[in-house]
């Protein structure tokens, strides 16, 4: 049988607040153990949740930039579980009336844009962390678990799609515009490698052109986007072979085994959950006005599909301008070299060529390399000016990247500057044609190719710094 | 009406570990009292709003500004098992 | 001349002023009576002489240097074991918490601090305030000073017993469905709960957050609506608090009650009630008439449902609120193999049957398929009551009912039967689920001597005109005097 997937993302976001949620602890993983702790985010006894503001404008701010509605008044719900890592053992979240709900955010594959939908967002406090202590290492044969608090209520918001997902290239891609926009707001670091960004995938699949939904699959625990393409791809064949040999998917959550490729089913005790959700009584309702709503959307930074279309309108060609406005870092330095002058399309090669591949390759991100737009601006006008060959240009703009000085005096260091002085060029030019006259009587005879062969020697004499144009201009005005 | 109660169930849920005769006891007082409670199905509420706070306020905040932590010793005092700074707690499942 | 255990917080803080006592003099005073009460009362699990002497010593030299901070500076206080004291034991009578050292105080205890109160120790309660009785602490049972077979009520016993042995001036409760005000009902005290919001819940160990409040348990209502003076306004830690300034308590005491229109509740006023109660309601009702009172019958029909729907919405609140006691962090572990194993246990061995019984049954009234019909329903009944309140003070200043449907009973007389121990509450639990002010007066004496209690209720932030009446009850009700000690050595 031939099967369509369907999935649904969710994402959880921890937001850079200076403070928890719900206590005045500082927000810093760094920290020793348990030293970010306080009565409310350790449980103790007596402690009551006090919600912090910042968080629920960024949450605001979430849900403005993805299109959402924003609940005038939602409520916070607390949802009982038992686990050691969560003080209260009940965690402070957002049931029925989430402060964000019904957005959508569009997403291109191989050049197809599909709508996919964005149920809600709603706030939430994170959980503190275990460490699982074991011969192996894995949870099934830990010996016993060490338990540090300092990350307990540090605020998370959760992004849940729409089951509008149709194929795991499609699941990559919401989850890079969804963290590319959450990133451009400025609210979280947003980083996969360290938690502060987390997708778990909702998977199921039918019959192509049936509508009802298959059993649904939650799949956790992809620390790239690479791995959640893959995690999903898997979980997509795998449930199909299931189906195909008369089997039933179940209905359970499993995990991503990166080295295997391959997910593996969650074992638990507890039967299905029942999380007992109700109205957290020591909270009382958010009542979002339009005048609140107001002043935080006027706080909006222009997201990245705007920027993209903006710099598409610069001239700059649609995949430069999607991975500027993608990048924190790119785009201020693009902006900061338009500013100085640079012309966009060049401008947005240097930066997602060379620039790029150099950040890549030294692991350091462009904000902390020594180049400025100014740099940038001069390097494109040295260009313009034929004063450097572009192939010069991005060898000099590596040494601009590595701290050695501003593009000209890099230039000039390492012998870089183009003759394009026309006396030097001609002098040039006509040593060659003296030492190769039989060749000079072919090319001026119509054997047009040899005019390759002139350019060569050229700069073969002039150490490779001629301007090849002004040569060959002059090697024409020659044959006359 | 006799209340149905998955007593165990309720008992797992709330993580208490109760013997087979301790479990029949509760459910049999948790009948009598719920027999008794059940009595809030009969007022015709059709329309009303549930009430979880007693005063109509909304928006309490705070800044998002730090404020001094607990002192760590003082926390792990009062631990049954703490070691090199982190609570200690028994594994999380069973070793198979 | 008086014993100085034996004064009201405003007899003593004037004898402070003229310098006739001192600070130390009337600590040494509540110890020296709880070293001679508590064998037989138990009202205190903790007494921090050192403590409350040391505080004394600081309160008179402020005092001697005039700098007193206030009318409660150098005064005597009880605080009942489910208030956060910074590294005093605080166990909420649960064996879960037994040795716990709190890392803070609550906002409560640090306004009190500040003011100068002395605290002589912390009192006895039903575990985790859940009880009307104080029988149900790990600790054993406190028991009433007007008669030591009986009860004191509870769950704020062990406070209102201190205050009646005379082993503290005063003493601070909670009440969740009548905590403070069954109490001070069962041992001649005035105990006043304050409207949802104007005393801040930080530090207090949660029973149900939607209705607990602190309050007073005093001699008299002045002594009374000072100390809620004390303790009540805005705390930006508690975000239910309520951000406006706290009415005054004093302001119209002495006002007399001449013109208020006050309310009788019929569903809380009759079938249930012991008839010496009704009796004494009754009489109370026609002095206030006389004393020139607009007497008004209301009939308030959901409050019939409002125990109903007060044991769906407690335990539910309470099945969360004692998650947290799980063997983890701090108090009891019982160890096992897995962490799941290690909290079960301890929460098996660490709570009293009380205590698991109604975790049970909010966690019951909150699981799924029975939300809607349980607390669900019961809170839209929240709102009827709400709604039926609202109305009738619309038409009245205060309403008035019986606090307790009888005088004290005696120990184990109810503790096999918890429907029977619930109804203890009928005429106090309706308040709390309307948020309101509360308070119950002493009004008089059963023929076996056992105190009678008064109810007064208000409208939300009418304690202004709740104090004024009370204190115009208790001018018109015949003094109940103190009780006659047993003293057993110790």
């Amino acid at each position: 049988m031939k099967w369509e997937p369907v999935i649904g993302i969710e994402v959880h976001v921890e937001l850079e607040t200076q403070s928890k949620m719900f206590c005045g602890c500082a927000v810093d993983f760094e920290a020793e153990p348990n030293t970010n702790v306080c009565p409310v985010c350790l449980g103790l006894p007596g402690a009551l949740p006090v919600p912090n503001r910042t968080a629920i404008e960024w949450i605001t701010k979430i849900g403005l930039a993805f299109n959402c509605s924003i609940s005038e008044r939602s409520q916070f719900h607390r949802k009982n579980y038992f686990y050691s890592d969560q003080p209260k053992n009940y965690q402070i979240s957002q049931f029925d009336v989430p402060v964000c709900h019904d957005g959508w955010i569009d997403v291109t594959v191989d050049g197809e844009t599909s709508r996919i939908r964005v149920n809600r967002a709603h706030m939430e406090e994170d959980t503190g962390k275990s460490i699982h202590v074991g011969e192996s290492g894995r949870i099934h044969s830990a010996t016993e678990t060490l338990l540090n608090f300092n990350r307990a209520g540090v605020p998370l918001v959760e992004i849940v799609s729409e089951a509008d997902i149709r194929s795991a290239a499609q699941a990559r891609a919401y989850a890079q515009d969804l963290r590319t926009v959450v990133a451009a707001l400025g609210v979280s670091d947003a980083k996969l490698e360290e938690g502060s960004i987390r997708f778990d995938a909702n998977v199921s699949i039918r019959p192509v052109g049936t509508e009802p939904f298959g059993t649904k699959v939650e799949v956790k625990n992809m620390n790239s986007f690479r791995s959640l393409e893959r995690a999903v791809d898997y979980e997509i064949l795998r449930q199909a072979d299931v189906l195909d040999q008369g089997g039933t998917v179940d209905q359970e959550t499993r995990h991503w085994d990166e080295g295997e490729g391959v997910t593996h089913s969650m074992r638990s005790k507890e039967g299905s959950s029942d999380y007992r959700y109700f109205p957290e009584p020591d909270l009382l309702p958010i009542e979002v006005t339009e005048e609140w709503r107001n002043e935080i959307a006027a706080t909006l930074p222009e997201l990245p599909s705007a920027r993209a279309a903006r710099y598409v309108g610069l001239g700059v060609d649609a995949d430069s301008a999607t991975s500027l406005a993608g990048s924190e870092p790119l785009m201020v330095m693009f902006e900061s070299s338009l500013a100085a002058g640079a012309p966009a399309q060049v401008a947005a090669n240097w930066l997602t060529g060379e620039v790029t591949a150099w950040s890549r390759r030294e692991s350091t991100d462009i904000t902390d390399s020594a180049l400025t737009g100014q740099h940038v601006a001069q390097l494109a006008a040295m260009v313009e000016a034929n004063s450097l060959s572009s192939t010069a240009a991005k060898e000099v703009l590596g040494h601009v990247l590595a701290g050695e000085g501003d593009p000209a005096d890099v230039a000039a260091a390492h012998d870089l500057i183009q003759i394009s002085d026309s006396g030097a060029l001609e002098s040039a030019v006509d040593q060659v044609i003296g030492e190769n006259e039989d060749q000079f009587a072919r090319l001026a005879g119509g054997e047009d190719k040899l005019i390759g062969f002139f350019v060569g020697q050229v700069m073969r004499v002039t150490g490779g710094k001629a301007d090849p144009r002004a040569v060959t201009d002059i090697i024409r005005s020659r044959i006359g | 009406m006799p209340i149905e109660i998955d007593i165990a169930h309720v008992a797992r849920l709330a993580r208490i570990e109760l013997s087979d005769q301790q479990l029949a006891d509760y459910r049999a007082q948790l009948g009598v009292i719920l027999d008794h409670a059940a009595r809030v199905q009969e007022l015709p509420t059709d329309g009303v709003a549930p009430t979880s706070h007693p005063l109509d306020m909304v928006n309490a905040f705070r800044d998002d500004v730090v404020s001094p932590s607990l002192d760590r010793d003082e926390v792990l005092s009062q631990a049954p098992d703490a070691i090199n700074g982190f609570f200690r707690v028994p594994p999380s499942l069973d070793n198979e | 001349m008086t014993d100085p255990a034996d004064f009201t917080l405003v007899e003593a803080a004037a004898a402070l002023r003229a310098g006739q006592q001192t600070s130390v003099a009337l600590t040494e005073a509540v110890l020296t009576r709880a070293s001679l009460t508590e064998a037989a009362v138990h009202a205190y699990l903790t007494i921090d002489r050192s403590g409350a002497l040391a505080a004394a010593e600081a309160a008179d030299r402020r005092i001697s240097s005039g700098r007193a901070v206030g009318p409660l500076d150098g005064l005597p206080i009880a605080l009942k074991d489910n208030m956060m004291t910074r590294g005093l034991e605080t166990t909420a009578s649960s064996k879960i918490l037994a040795g716990y050292i709190p890392p803070y105080d609550g906002t409560v205890v640090a306004r009190l601090r500040e003011a100068g109160a002395v605290f002589v120790g912390k009192t006895n309660l039903d575990e985790f305030a859940m009880g009307s009785s104080t029988e149900n602490s790990a600790f054993g049972p406190t028991r009433n000073p007007w008669n030591l077979d009986t009860v004191p009520g509870g769950s704020s016993g062990g406070s209102a017993a201190a205050v009646a042995a005379g082993s503290a001036l005063a003493g601070l409760g909670s009440d969740t469905g009548g905590s403070i005000r069954q109490p001070a009902a069962l041992c001649g005290l005035v105990g006043m709960k304050p409207t949802y919001g104007l005393v801040s819940r930080y530090g207090l160990i949660a029973f149900a957050s939607s209705l607990d409040q602190i309050g007073p348990l005093t001699h008299t209502v002045e002594d009374a609506a000072i100390l809620y003076e004390a303790i009540a306004g805005h705390d930006p830690l508690d975000a239910t608090s309520f951000p406006g300034p706290a009415p005054s308590g004093t302001v119209r005491l002495g006002a007399g009650v001449s013109g208020l229109r006050v309310g009788i509740v019929n569903e809380l006023s009759g079938q249930g009630i012991d008839d010496e109660v009704m009796a004494a309601f009754r009489t109370t009702v026609e002095r206030l008439a006389a004393a020139g009172a607009e007497i008004v019958e209301l009939s308030l029909p959901s409050t019939a449902t409002a125990l109903s729907a007060y044991y769906l919405i407690a335990p539910a609140e309470c099945s969360a609120n004692l998650a947290r006691f799980d063997g983890v962090r701090y108090g009891l572990r019982i160890d096992g193999g897995t962490v799941d194993e290690m909290m079960s246990r301890t929460r098996a061995d660490g709570f009293g049957p009380e205590v698991i019984r109604r975790i049970l049954l909010g966690t019951y009234a909150l699981s799924a398929g029975y939300y809607d019909a349980f607390y669900g329903q019961a809170q839209r009944v929240r709102t009827l009551i709400i709604q039926e309140f609202a109305a009738a003070y619309e038409q009245v200043d205060v309403l008035v009912s019986p606090t307790a449907p009888a005088p004290a009973f005696e120990l184990g007389a109810k503790t096999q039967d918890p429907l029977s121990m619930y109804m203890q509450d009928i005429c106090t639990i309706p308040s709390n689920l309307s948020g309101h002010p509360a308070m119950s007066v002493p009004v008089g004496l059963s023929t076996t001597g056992l105190p009678i209690g008064f109810q007064v209720m208000a409208p939300a932030l009418g304690e202004t005109v709740m104090f004024q009446v009370a204190a115009a009850i208790e001018e018109l009700s015949d003094d109940i005097g103190r009780p006659v000690l047993e003293v057993v050595a110790s």
